[in-house]
């Protein structure tokens, strides 16, 4: 009976081990969101919402140029990657075998692992070289680059589990194909379509490198979109490499403000998954 | 007054190399219900698949000879047209998972962008829904989502779907394999009264099933048509051996 009192050990010991590692490994993510928002808070008013920055020196300011500039370039990525990306997810989806479908599988996946910062420079040159000018644009470019491999293939993986008797239900009531792909197929993976959408957003909000030779920064209100406009993440990366003490606190504050816009879309994101869930 | 709305011509299917049907002929006639059987695998689904041109979504399909629907081939029309005049049940309760079940009756006019009025929509959706014994359940809840009912009812939704198309002929392809026994004789029950207004041609593997629903029998093995006649000859007096020895229970 040793034996047995020993598989048991054993087994205990491993179960604690699962959950002090799981743990573990969450910790990093508590310590730094309770970093960011000691930091953060301390500095977060309604001033640092609806003010312009100040020079330094002068005590106060706030973003409100580079959160309304995230949102536009976000924006301006998002209408351009989506209905590309949501059509060549269907495509995917549609074309499990096809050669064709194959490669661009491949290239998908290269595209996801190119570095940000590899695709900002491609947006310079392919922008704001010949505009001579940084843009919000270029900066929407460069990020709608980086969002369409994911949303290509949380779209395909989304369509790809929707089961064929639904596509055949509508075959059989004499639906064409395409009638069949747009009001069948696609309402039925719509939650997980814009679940993935909302992920590659919350991505994409973070980004950094790609800005820095595209949107360029700004520290005026701009809604010029051919002009240079400030973000969140320029600013955390401008003020946090400042020798300014003032302006370490504003990067703190904004790293809070960016913190909880991306949780915010990683949030409604998991709420639309449930919520809109397509019982089968 | 028996008439033929549906003639199968030295009908032959398959995939690639591969021929699952074998010179297939046999005859359909206007509202009655023929029950096609056989053990699996015996080429039944693909068949009734081809009936409605489905077959044909399958890769590598092939397929040969005439099918006639009203004497025109159903290969030389437009397959849209083909599966708007025969409507097919599958095997598994298919109904639409994002629609209300109103929506899931008018699916065929909604998908298709066939526009009407509030009122033939009422009627179309009462009439299928009456027709399909469904009506008197679902009546207050015409707005939830078809997905919440019972697997027996679900089935019955997409048999009201296919009647709402008013379809001369509907396939059903094992209709009540994935049902319970009461939801089963429901829907058997529903298909002897369907017959005063379409055609029935269904598919089942299931021996009592066929002798109790069908009025016309095609016996199918190894794809080919063994025997084809009467259910009360088939059932009583095969000319056949071999479908002797598939109603005795010897293979199948």
């Amino acid at each position: 009976m040793d034996n047995l009192r020993i598989r048991i050990l054993k087994d205990k010991i491993f179960s604690f081990l699962v959950v002090i590692l799981a743990f573990l490994a969450c910790l990093p993510l508590f310590l730094i969101l309770g970093f960011i928002i000691r930091n953060g808070a301390l500095s977060i008013n309604l001033d640092f919402f609806i003010h312009l920055p100040k020079p330094v020196g002068v005590e106060g300011g706030g973003i409100s140029n580079a959160i309304v500039g995230t949102f536009i370039i976000v924006f301006i990525a998002f209408i351009i990657a989506t209905p590309f990306a949501i059509f060549a997810g269907i495509y995917l989806s549609e074309n499990r075998k096809n050669l064709l479908a194959e490669i661009m599988r491949v290239s998908v996946d290269i595209l996801a692992s190119i570095p940000s910062i590899v695709i900002g420079i491609i947006a310079y040159l392919w922008i704001v070289k010949p505009m001579k000018s940084f843009s919000a644009l270029s900066a929407g470019v460069a990020l709608a680059i980086i969002m369409l491999p994911v949303v290509i293939k949380s779209t395909e993986e989304t369509l790809a589990m929707i089961p064929y008797s639904l596509k055949e239900a509508s075959f059989a009531l004499g639906v064409p194909y395409y009638r069949t792909i747009l009001k069948v197929i696609f309402p039925a993976g719509l939650s997980g379509v814009i679940t993935g959408i909302l992920i590659a957003i919350s991505r994409i909000a973070g980004e950094t490198a790609p800005l820095l030779f595209t949107a360029f920064g700004n520290p005026f209100m701009n809604l010029n979109i051919t002009k240079p406009m400030n973000t969140i993440t320029l600013v955390v990366f401008n003020y946090s490499t400042s020798p300014y003490e003032q302006w370490h606190k504003i990067a703190w504050a904004a790293s809070l403000v960016l913190l909880i816009i991306v949780l915010g879309f990683n949030l409604l994101s998991r709420i639309i998954s449930r919520k809109w869930k397509v019982k089968f | 007054m028996e008439s033929e709305i549906l003639k199968i011509d030295k009908f032959s299917a398959g995939f690639g190399q591969c021929l699952v049907l074998k010179d297939i002929c046999f005859s359909v006639q206007q509202n009655k219900i023929t029950a096609i059987m056989g053990p699996s695998g015996c080429g039944k689904t693909t068949l009734i698949r081809c009936i409605n041109r489905m077959h044909e979504f399958s890769p590598g399909a092939v397929y040969s000879g005439k099918i006639l629907l009203h004497g025109q081939d159903i290969y030389s029309m437009n397959p849209i047209i083909v599966r708007r005049k025969i409507g097919m049940v599958f095997q598994r309760p298919n109904p639409f998972p994002t629609m209300s079940i109103y929506d899931n009756v008018l699916s065929g006019f909604i998908l298709n962008g066939i526009k009407l009025k509030k009122e033939e929509k009422d009627q179309i959706v009462f009439n299928s829904l009456q027709k399909a014994g469904l009506w008197e359940e679902v009546k207050d809840n015409l707005h939830r989502k078809g997905t919440f009912l019972s697997g027996g009812q679900q089935q019955r939704l997409c048999i009201a779907r296919a009647l709402a198309m008013n379809p001369d002929i509907i396939l059903l392809d094992e209709p009540t394999s994935s049902l319970d026994p009461k939801s089963t004789l429901l829907i058997e029950q529903l298909m002897e009264e369907l017959k005063q207004s379409v055609t029935i041609l269904i598919v089942t593997h299931n021996i009592a099933q066929a002798a109790r629903v069908s009025d016309y029998v095609a016996f199918i093995y190894l794809g080919e048509l063994v025997e084809f006649g009467p259910s009360k000859k088939i059932f009583t007096a095969p000319e056949n051996k071999k479908t002797e020895e598939y109603l005795t229970g010897k293979f199948g």
